[in-house]
C-alpha cells in the first residue's frame, strides 16, 4: 500500500521510524505496531485479490490491535477445548464487543460457543474457572 | 526337489536358496524403509479409503444441511467450521455440479487461467477436492502446481538450529543461509527457554547475510506469539490444524482457537501460515478410517476458512508414513496441489527426512522442484543433519552443491544461489560479531573471541565451545519477559558499528507497520520489494509464460564456483615444452625391413605433452620403444598430420611399416595396434581407455606389436577397466582431442621423426 498513508498504531508516519529517532530513544516497540486502519486496508486488498477469508482474518486482526498482549494470550487460551463454559464464552464475546470494540471477534467467539456446546467440548456449567 | 524362494520361516532352514543379488538388494538403503499394505480401518491408506465419502453438498436457504454425505445434525467441529467459513456458497452449486474430471482437465489446460479455477475450487467440499485430484497422474499434478502456485517467483526456506543452541553459530548459519538465497529462515530449540535467544541470533544473522529474510522460531504458541510481539520474529508457521475432531482436541485446539491465533499474529504484523499434512491423524490414532489425503483436504479447507494466507504441507514430519503405503508420494503431491487450488501459499514439505535412499529422496523432491512451489522445501537444513533440531532434515548443508547442480542441469530456479567461500566466511564472521556485540551490550553471557572464531569456520556445534547454559537461559528469560525489544537491538547494532544490519532490522520493523507482507505468498525481493500474490501473481499459461529462469538470474544460478573455463585447459597442462625432443627429418617413406612403426598424433610431444592419464609423452614413447626393443625388433617413429583419429593414425603407420604392423597413438594416450591389410577402423588391439594405461601397459603394447610383426603368437594386453573414467574425464578428453584436431593438416603426408 502507499507508504505515505501508513500510520503506526501509535499514530506515527513511516518517515518517523528512522535510525535517528531510535538513536534519540524516541521510539519504542509500540511505535512499530501495525495499525487497525492499515490492517483494514490490507483486508480490502486481500478481498480484491479473491481472498475473502484472509480479508475477514485481517479485519479481526484490526480489532485485536488495541487488545493488550496478555489479554490476547488469555483469549486464545479461553478458546481452546474444554477451558470454559458456554456462559464464559458468551461473557468474553460481550466484553469484546462492549469494551474492546471488537464486534467481529465477538461474533466469532459466539459462533465458537454454539459449536463447542453442540460438540460437547466446553467446561461443564457450574465448574466455571473464572 | 523344488527350490524354495526366500526363507520365510525357520522350517525353511536348510532348504532355501538365496540369490547373491537378492542379498545385495536387501541391503540397499531403500530396504531400510518400512513398506506396508493398506489398512483403511485405521487410516493407513493414502487415498481411496472405503470410508471416504462421496462429494455432496446440500444447501437450504443459504445454510448447508449436508456436506460429503454427513447431515448437519452429525457435523463435527471441522464440518461446522468448513460450512461456515471455508465454502464460497455463491459458487458451490456450480462447482459441485461441474464434473471432477472437467475441473482436473482445467488444471492442466494452459488456456484456463489460474483465477478461473480458483473461483470454482472455493466452492468445493473436501471430498470434491479429493475427487478432482484423483483424476490426475503425477505428471498432471505437477503441471497443476506450475499453474496454481500463488507466487510467480519460486523460493525456498531454511532450517537453522544447533544442538548447543549456540548463538554465534546460529547467527553465522543464518547469515550464510540468507546469503545463499533462502527467503525464510526457521529456527527452533531443544529447550523451550532458549527460544528468545535463538530467535534473536537468527534475526541478527539473517539480516547480516541478506536484507529482508523472514525469520521465525518454532515453539509453543504463547511463547511464539510473545516473540512476535517483541519484533524478534516476522513469520510463524506453527499453527497446526488436523483433519478429525479428536485429533484437533488432542492437539489442544479447535479451528476457532487456531483462527483466533492467526488474527492475533496478524494484529502484530506477523505473517502466518498453517501447517498440516497427510498421515497426522493416523499417527495420532484418530483417522476415523478415512484416507490420509481426504483428511488433509479437510485440513486445507480449515486453513482457507480461517483466513490463513498459506500452508506448510506435504506431510511434513509424517512423510515416512504415507511413504510406507502405495501411492503415498503421489498423495503428498496431491495435497500440495489441493492447497494451491485453494489459493494458499504452499511451503511444500521436503523438510523431514523422507528416505534412506538418495534415489527415492531426490525423485520425490522433483515433484515440487520441477514445477516450482512458493517454498520448495519448508525447511532445507542449512546446517549439518546432526544439528537439525527439527528431526533430521531431508536435505542438509552437505548437499547444497547437489541442489545447485540440479538447478543448473534443468534450468530450474530452486531458490538458492551459488556463493563463494570467501563471501560465506565474510558474512559468517560479521554475523557472529554482530550477535557478540548485542550480547555484550545487553549484559548477556559474553560471546568470546574464540567462540566467534569457531563459529566462522565450524562444521557443526561440536566445533563450538560449550556455554554456560543456565546463564544463557536466564538471559533468554530476561529478554522474553523484560522490557527489551527489537528496538534495543537496532540501537545496539547501530552503536557497535553494524549500521547495515541495524538498518535491515529497522526496515523489517517498518515493513511490519506497512503490512504488505501479510498478503498471500509474500517474501521480500531486492530492496525489500514485496513479492506476493498481489505484486507477483503466478501467470503461468503454458510455454513462454509464467516464471522463467533466464537473464541475470540464470547467469547467477549457472555460475558455480567449481565450474571452470575450458579455454584455459591447455595452459593448465603446462603449455608447449621448451626443448624440442621430436625433430622432423622429412617425409616418411614406406620401410622394407622387419620393423614396427609408431605413428604419433599431430600434437603429440609438441602442442600437447601429457596423456589424459598424466603421463609425460616422452615416457610413453620410451615405453613403447622399449617394448618393441624387448622383442629385438627395429622401431621407427613418424607423425601423422592428416588426421587426429586414432584408427587412421594407426592405419597410416601400418601403410609405412615394413612389417605392416604399426602402433598409432593420440596425444591423449589412446592407442591402437594396426596392420596394413586391415580396414582402417579394424585393428589388432585397441586401448580406448587412455586414463587407465600406465607405462608398463605401453611397454607391453610395444612388445605385442613386435610379436605381431615377427609372426609370433600373441596374448592381447589386458588392461584395467574403470567404467567411471569416461564420466570423470569426458570434458578433458574432448578438449585434448580438440587441440589435436586443430593441428591437423589434411593434405600433409606423414613425416619421419628423430627422437632425442
Amino acid at each position: 500500500m502507499a507508504s505515505n498513508t501508513v500510520r503506526t498504531a501509535t499514530g506515527r508516519t513511516l518517515d518517523d521510524l528512522n535510525i535517528e529517532a531510535i538513536w534519540a530513544r524516541e521510539l519504542t516497540a509500540e511505535d512499530f505496531r501495525i495499525s487497525g486502519q492499515t490492517l483494514r486496508h490490507q483486508a480490502e486488498t486481500a478481498e480484491a485479490a479473491g481472498y475473502r477469508q484472509l480479508a475477514e482474518n485481517l479485519l479481526r486482526a484490526a480489532e485485536l490491535v488495541g487488545v493488550p498482549n496478555e489479554e490476547v494470550l488469555d483469549i486464545y487460551d479461553v478458546l481452546r477445548p474444554g477451558r470454559r463454559t458456554y456462559d464464559d464464552l458468551l461473557g468474553l464475546a460481550d466484553r469484546l464487543e462492549r469494551d474492546l470494540a471488537a464486534p467481529l471477534t465477538a461474533a466469532f467467539v459466539r459462533e465458537a460457543a454454539e459449536v463447542y456446546r453442540e460438540r460437547g467440548i466446553l467446561l461443564k456449567s457450574g465448574s466455571s474457572s473464572e | 526337489m523344488v527350490a524354495m524362494h526366500g526363507c520365510d520361516s525357520a522350517k525353511d532352514e536348510g532348504h532355501c536358496m538365496r540369490s547373491k543379488r537378492s542379498e545385495r538388494l536387501a541391503h540397499r538403503p531403500v530396504n531400510r524403509e518400512t513398506f506396508i499394505e493398506p489398512w483403511p480401518e485405521v487410516g493407513l491408506i493414502a487415498f481411496d479409503s472405503p470410508l471416504d465419502p462421496s462429494p455432496s453438498l446440500e444447501i437450504d436457504n443459504g445454510v448447508v444441511v449436508e456436506m460429503d454425505g454427513v447431515r448437519r445434525e452429525e457435523f463435527d467441529l471441522i464440518d461446522h467450521f468448513i460450512v461456515r467459513h471455508s465454502l464460497n456458497l455463491d459458487v458451490a452449486d456450480r462447482a459441485m455440479a461441474t464434473p471432477s474430471r472437467e475441473i482436473a482437465r482445467m488444471l492442466v489446460d494452459i488456456n484456463v487461467p489460474r483465477a478461473t479455477i480458483l473461483e470454482l475450487t472455493t466452492g468445493c467440499t473436501p471430498a470434491k477436492m479429493l475427487d478432482i485430484v484423483q483424476q490426475m497422474s503425477v505428471l498432471e499434478m505437477m503441471m497443476g502446481l506450475a499453474k496454481m502456485r500463488a507466487r510467480r517467483t519460486p523460493a525456498n526456506q531454511a532450517h537453522v538450529t544447533n544442538r548447543k543452541e549456540h548463538p554465534a553459530l546460529l547467527a553465522a548459519d543464518a547469515a550464510e543461509a540468507a546469503l545463499r538465497g533462502f527467503a525464510e529462515v526457521e529456527t527452533t530449540i531443544g529447550v523451550t527457554r532458549y527460544a528468545p535467544l535463538n530467535a534473536l541470533a537468527v534475526l541478527v544473522g539473517s539480516q547480516t547475510g541478506r536484507a529482508g529474510v523472514l525469520t521465525q522460531c518454532a515453539v509453543e504458541e504463547s511463547v511464539n506469539l510473545r516473540l512476535g510481539f517483541k519484533g524478534l520474529t516476522s513469520y510463524s508457521e506453527t499453527l497446526s490444524v488436523y483433519g478429525t475432531e479428536d485429533t484437533f482436541i488432542d492437539g489442544d485446539d479447535t479451528p476457532w482457537s487456531k483462527a483466533f491465533l492467526g488474527a492475533a499474529y496478524a494484529s502484530r504484523g506477523v505473517k502466518t501460515r498453517y501447517t498440516s499434512g497427510t498421515g497426522a491423524a493416523a499417527l495420532m490414532g484418530h483417522s476415523e478410517g478415512k484416507s490420509m489425503l481426504y483428511l488433509e483436504a479437510r485440513c486445507l479447507l480449515i486453513t482457507r476458512g480461517a483466513g490463513s494466507q498459506g500452508t506448510q504441507n506435504g506431510s511434513i514430519s509424517c512423510i515416512a508414513l504415507p511413504e510406507s503405503l502405495p501411492g503415498g508420494v503421489r498423495a503428498v503431491l496431491a495435497e500440495n496441489l489441493i492447497a494451491m487450488m485453494l489459493g494458499l501459499e504452499v511451503a511444500s514439505g521436503n523438510d523431514a527426512l523422507a528416505s534412506h535412499s538418495e534415489i527415492r529422496k531426490t525423485a520425490k523432491l522433483m515433484l515440487q522442484f520441477i514445477p516450482g512451489t512458493d517454498f520448495i522445501t519448508s525447511g532445507y537444513g542449512a546446517i549439518p543433519r546432526y544439528d537439525n533440531m527439527f528431526g533430521g532434515g531431508d536435505f542438509d548443508v552437505t548437499e547444497l552443491d547437489d541442489w545447485y547442480v540440479l538447478q543448473r542441469d534443468m534450468q530450474v530456479d530452486g531458490g538458492l544461489m551459488p556463493v563463494t567461500e570467501e563471501a560465506v566466511l565474510r558474512v559468517r564472521e560479521r554475523a557472529a560479531r554482530a550477535i557478540q556485540a548485542v550480547f555484550a551490550a545487553l549484559g548477556f553471557p559474553p560471546i568470546t573471541e574464540s567462540e566467534v572464531e569457531a563459529a566462522i569456520t565450524a562444521y557443526d556445534s561440536d566445533d563450538m565451545p560449550d556455554r554456560d547454559k543456565m546463564a544463557d537461559i536466564e538471559a533468554a528469560h530476561t529478554l522474553l519477559y523484560g522490557p527489551l525489544t527489537v528496538v534495543d537491538v537496532i540501537q545496539i547494532l547501530e552503536e557497535a558499528g553494524f549500521q547495515d544490519v541495524a538498518a535491515n532490522i529497522l526496515e523489517m520493523q517498518r515493513q511490519r507497520v506497512i503490512g504488505d507482507y501479510l498478503q498471500p505468498s509474500a517474501i521480500f525481493g531486492d530492496d525489500f520489494q514485496v513479492l506476493s500474490v498481489v505484486t507477483d501473481p503466478n501467470d503461468y499459461q503454458g510455454p513462454g509464460t509464467g516464471y522463467r529462469l533466464e537473464g541475470e538470474r540464470w547467469s547467477v544460478l549457472q555460475d558455480l564456483p567449481q565450474a571452470w573455463d575450458p579455454r584455459t585447459y591447455l595452459e593448465s597442462l603446462g603449455g608447449v615444452q621448451e626443448t624440442l625432443w621430436l625433430e622432423e627429418i622429412g617425409p616418411a617413406d614406406r620401410g622394407d625391413q622387419l620393423e614396427v612403426v609408431i605413428a604419433l598424433g599431430p600434437a603429440f610431444g609438441a602442442e600437447i605433452n601429457h596423456t589424459i592419464g598424466g603421463l609425460d609423452h616422452r615416457d610413453v614413447l620410451s615405453a613403447l620403444l622399449q617394448g618393441i626393443q624387448d622383442e629385438g625388433v627395429h622401431a621407427r617413429v613418424v607423425r601423422a598430420h592428416h588426421t587426429s583419429d586414432c584408427a587412421f593414425i594407426g592405419y597410416a603407420g601400418a601403410q609405412l611399416s615394413g612389417s605392416g604392423v604399426a602402433i598409432g597413438i593420440q596425444s591423449k594416450g589412446t592407442t591402437v595396434i594396426h596392420k596394413r591389410d586391415l580396414a582402417p577402423l579394424d585393428n589388432l588391439e585397441l586401448f580406448s581407455q587412455a586414463p587407465n594405461l600406465d607405462l608398463d601397459t605401453y611397454r607391453r603394447i610395444g612388445r605385442n606389436a613386435a610379436r605381431y610383426a615377427t609372426g609370433q603368437p600373441v596374448t592381447p594386453v589386458s588392461v584395467k577397466i574403470d567404467n567411471t573414467a569416461r564420466l570423470r574425464l569426458i570434458v578433458q578428453t574432448t578438449l585434448l582431442h580438440l587441440y589435436e584436431t586443430q593441428q591437423v593438416e589434411r593434405d600433409r603426408p606423414p613425416t619421419e621423426l628423430r627422437v632425442s
